[in-house]
C-alpha cells in the first residue's frame, strides 16, 4: 500500500500475534533476508535430508502471562510446543535444547518450578534436553521469563506432509476440543473463579505419532493450531491455493466453559490457541480409520471431522448451524476484549 | 448449539423470511432496519443472519459502538496523555489500535508508554495503589452499560483515598444520540433494533420516545435465536403498519431497567450540556461528566491538554456508516485505503465496529 493510515515504524504487540501483521513481518523482513530451500518450505519444522534420512528441526520461543496457569506453565508449554511442531511434521522427537532469558528479580523458587516442570514433561517423553543457555536481562518485571526451545526429530519414512497435497474431497479432522489453552489464559488474566475457568490443554501430541504412523501415507498434512487458533492455521493451509476448506460449525468440538469465556469476552473461539491438539487433512477414505485410532487415546477421545476441502481459491469458510456461510479471515491484532 | 435449538432457529427463520418478503413486496424495495448497537451488527454478521436475510432486509448500523463515536480530539488527548512520563493508561483492549490523528496507543506502548489493557476497570484502582509515582488514568469510553462499572471503580478509588487515580471521562448516552438521528430524519428507516445491553440498564421505557417518529422498534438480545425473535417482532409490526416499542428481550430487560446501576451512575456523574460525537457532531445532554464532588478525579483538571484542532480524515465515511446513511461496502476506503491491518477509522478497528464486522464476516 502506497500510503498508510497508521504506519508502524516500531514493532508493536500485534506483530507477535500470528495474524496479518506477523505475516507481513515474515514476508517483508525474514523470508527475503534468509531465503533458502529449507526455510522456504515454511512448515512447522524444516525437513533436512542427511544420508538418506530425513531430519526435522524446529525452534520456538515462549512468553506467557501468567507463567503458571490452570493445566500447565511456561516450562511444560516450552517442551510441548516444540515437540508438537515435530510430531505434526511427521517426526519422532529425538533431542531438545533450551535457552532462557531470565528477568532480573525473578524469584529463584519460581525458576526452579518452571525448570522442574520442563524436566518432568521431557522425561515423560523420554526426550533428553541436551544443551542450553542462560542469560539475565532487565526485562521489565519478574514475570517476564523468555524460553526458547529447539527440537530435532527423525521424520517417519511414510510421511509426506505438505499443504500442497490437499485435494478436493479431503477431510479436516481435529484431535479434540478447540481453544482450551487460549480460553484458560484469558480467564486467568480476567481473574475468573477456578470453577468457571477452562483448563489449558497443554500436552504433548506423541500419541498422534504413535497411533497414526501406519496411516501416514493417507495423511496430507498436519498442524497444531496454537497461536491464532484453528482459523489462522487452516487459512495458512488453504492459502496454498487450489482448495477452499469448508467447516461445519456444529461439528467443531468446543467445551462449554471455553464457549462461555469466548462469549463473555466477545472473542471468536476459532482464533483461540490450543496447545495439545492436532489438525489433520486426510484422504476421505482414510477418515474413519484416522478417527478410530485417535479416539483410542484419552487425549484424542473427542476427535471429530470438522470440514472438507472443496475446489476453490484458498479460502476458509464456516457454515453456521442456521445455514449461513461466512469466511474466516486472518486477524489484524489479537482479539482483545471489551466488556460491557 | 444443540439440535433442539437448531430446529427452532430454522422454523423462526422461515417465519422471518415470509414476513420480510411480504414487507419487501409491499414497499417494492428492501426493508431498511437499523441495529443501533454495534454488538448487534457483529452478532448478525457472525451468525450469518445478515447474509441470510440480505435479499429482503437492508441492515444498517447505528451509533452504538462506543469507540467509533469517540471524538477524534478526545482520542488525540488520550494518546497525548499516554506519552507523558508520569502516566499509566488503563484501557479496554479495543482502544489499542484505534487511529488518532498522529499515533495509536499500540505505537505509544511500543515506544515505552505505560499502557495496561484491562479486563475490568477495577484493575485501575489496584494499579494506582501499586504505582504511587504514576498518575493512573482510566480511559472511560462507553455507554450506559459501561458507566456503572466505571462509577463503581471511581467510588473504590475515592474510598481508598487515592490521589493518583484519574478518569478521562468520555461516557455517552445512547437515547439522546438516537433522538438526534431521528430528528435529523436523514435515513428513512422502516424499523429499529434497540440496544439490548443499554436497555438492560435503562429499561425499555427509555426508548418510548421512538414511537413519536412513527418507526416500529424492538429491544432484542444477541444470540441467534434472540436476533431472529427481534426481527420477527419488528417485521410483524412493519407489516401491520404499527409503530410501537416492543420488548423481545423481556427475559433480561425490564421496563424500568436496573435501578441499582442507575443509582451508581447518578451518584458519580451528571449530564454534560453538550457532548461532541464522532460522526454525529454536538448533541445536547448526551454525555456524562463527573459529579461535582468527584470532579477532581477528572484528568483534565490535572493536566492542561492542548492538541491541535482536528479534521476528519478525507474520504473516511465512518460518520455516514454509524448514522445508517450508507453500508460499509459503500465507503470508498473500505478494503482499499482502510483494512483491519491499516485502519483509517475506528469502525474498522473496534470489535463492535460496523466496518470491522463487515470485513471479518461479510466480505466475499
Amino acid at each position: 500500500m502506497s500510503t498508510s493510515n497508521t504506519r508502524q515504524e516500531v514493532i508493536v504487540s500485534s506483530h507477535g500475534d500470528g495474524g496479518l501483521l506477523t505475516h507481513e513481518l515474515l514476508q517483508r523482513i525474514f523470508f527475503p533476508a534468509f531465503s533458502n530451500q529449507w526455510l522456504d518450505q515454511a512448515g512447522d519444522a524444516a525437513v533436512l535430508t542427511l544420508d538418506n534420512q530425513r531430519l526435522a528441526m524446529t525452534t520456538d520461543s515462549f512468553v506467557v502471562s501468567p507463567l503458571f496457569f490452570p493445566g500447565g506453565d511456561i516450562g511444560k508449554l516450552a517442551v510441548c510446543g516444540t515437540v508438537n511442531d515435530l510430531i505434526v511434521s511427521g517426526a519422532q522427537p529425538l533431542w531438545l535444547s533450551a535457552a532462557f532469558i531470565l528477568p532480573e528479580g525473578m524469584p529463584r523458587r519460581m525458576l526452579e518450578a518452571v525448570v522442574q516442570s520442563m524436566a518432568d514433561t521431557a522425561r515423560g517423553l523420554r526426550l533428553p534436553i541436551i544443551t542450553g543457555d542462560t542469560k539475565v536481562a532487565d526485562n521489565g518485571g519478574p514475570e517476564n521469563l523468555f524460553i526458547s526451545t529447539t527440537g530435532i526429530g527423525l521424520v517417519h519414512t511414510g510421511a509426506d506432509l505438505h499443504p500442497g497435497n490437499i485435494e478436493p474431497s479431503d477431510v479436516v479432522i481435529v484431535s479434540g476440543t478447540i481453544g482450551d489453552h487460549g480460553a484458560a489464559i484469558l480467564s486467568a488474566r480476567l481473574g475468573l473463579a477456578p470453577q468457571d475457568s477452562p483448563t489449558s490443554d497443554c500436552a504433548p501430541l506423541n500419541f498422534v505419532f504413535t497411533k497414526l504412523q501406519p496411516l501416514f501415507p493417507e495423511i496430507k498434512v498436519m498442524r497444531d493450531p496454537t497461536r491464532g487458533g484453528i482459523a489462522t492455521t487452516l487459512i495458512e493451509l488453504a492459502s496454498s491455493g487450489k482448495v477452499d476448506l469448508v467447516l461445519e460449525e456444529s461439528s467443531i468440538p468446543i467445551k462449554p466453559k471455553v464457549k462461555a469465556v469466548a462469549d463473555l469476552l466477545g472473542v471468536d473461539p476459532y482464533y483461540l490457541a490450543s496447545e495439545g491438539k492436532a489438525l489433520l487433512v486426510v484422504k476421505q477414505e482414510a477418515a474413519d480409520a484416522v478417527l478410530r485410532l485417535l479416539r483410542e487415546h484419552p487425549q484424542g477421545e473427542e476427535s471429530a471431522v470438522i470440514g472438507v476441502a472443496e475446489p476453490g481459491k484458498g479460502n476458509v469458510y464456516l457454515r453456521t448451524s442456521l445455514g449461513g456461510t461466512r469466511q474466516l479471515r486472518m486477524l489484524a491484532g489479537t482479539p482483545l476484549p471489551r466488556i460491557c | 448449539m444443540d439440535r433442539i435449538d437448531d430446529g427452532l432457529l430454522k422454523a423462526l427463520l422461515r417465519k422471518v423470511d415470509s414476513l420480510g418478503q411480504r414487507a419487501q413486496e409491499q414497499k417494492r424495495r428492501k426493508v431498511k432496519i437499523m441495529e443501533v448497537c454495534g454488538t448487534h451488527t457483529v452478532s448478525f454478521a457472525r451468525s450469518g443472519i445478515t447474509s441470510l436475510v440480505g435479499s429482503y432486509l437492508d441492515l444498517r448500523s447505528g451509533p452504538g459502538c462506543p469507540v467509533c463515536v469517540t471524538h477524534q480530539q478526545d482520542l488525540d488527548r488520550m494518546f497525548a496523555l499516554a506519552k507523558l512520563k508520569d502516566t499509566l493508561i488503563v484501557t479496554f483492549g479495543d482502544m489499542l489500535r484505534v487511529p488518532g490523528t498522529f499515533t495509536t496507543l499500540e505505537t505509544e506502548k511500543a515506544r515505552g508508554a505505560k499502557v495496561h489493557i484491562c479486563y475490568s476497570p477495577l484493575e485501575a484502582v489496584d494499579l494506582a495503589a501499586q504505582n504511587p509515582s504514576y498518575n493512573v488514568i482510566l480511559l472511560s469510553i462507553g455507554f450506559e452499560t459501561t458507566a456503572p462499572t466505571i462509577a463503581a471503580t471511581l467510588l473504590q478509588a475515592a474510598e481508598a483515598g487515592l490521589s493518583n487515580f484519574y478518569l478521562y471521562p468520555a461516557l455517552k448516552m445512547v437515547p439522546p444520540a438516537l433522538l438526534a438521528l431521528l430528528q435529523d430524519g436523514g435515513c428513512d428507516l422502516d424499523g429499529l433494533i434497540l440496544p439490548g445491553h443499554v436497555s438492560t440498564v435503562l429499561g425499555s421505557e427509555a426508548f418510548h420516545f421512538v414511537g413519536r417518529f412513527g418507526i416500529p422498534a424492538v429491544v432484542a438480545g444477541f444470540e441467534p435465536l434472540e436476533l431472529l425473535m427481534g426481527l420477527y417482532v419488528l417485521l410483524r409490526m412493519i407489516n401491520e403498519e404499527r409503530a410501537a416499542v416492543e420488548n423481545a428481550y423481556s427475559h433480561v430487560v425490564r421496563a424500568k431497567g436496573n435501578l441499582s446501576a442507575q443509582r451508581l451512575i447518578n451518584l458519580c456523574f451528571e449530564e454534560e450540556p453538550v457532548t461532541h460525537w464522532r460522526g454525529l457532531g454536538p448533541i445536547p445532554s448526551s454525555g456524562y461528566r463527573l459529579a461535582e464532588r468527584y470532579a477532581a478525579f477528572d484528568v483534565r483538571t490535572r493536566y492542561e491538554l492542548h492538541t491541535p484542532p482536528v479534521e476528519a480524515r478525507p474520504r473516511c465515511r465512518c460518520g455516514d456508516i454509524i448514522t445508517g446513511k450508507i453500508s460499509p461496502f459503500e465507503c470508498p476506503l473500505f478494503n482499499k485505503g482502510c483494512t483491519p491491518s491499516d485502519p483509517a477509522g475506528p469502525c474498522m478497528v473496534s470489535s463492535e465496529g460496523a466496518c470491522s464486522a463487515y470485513y471479518q464476516y461479510m466480505l466475499r
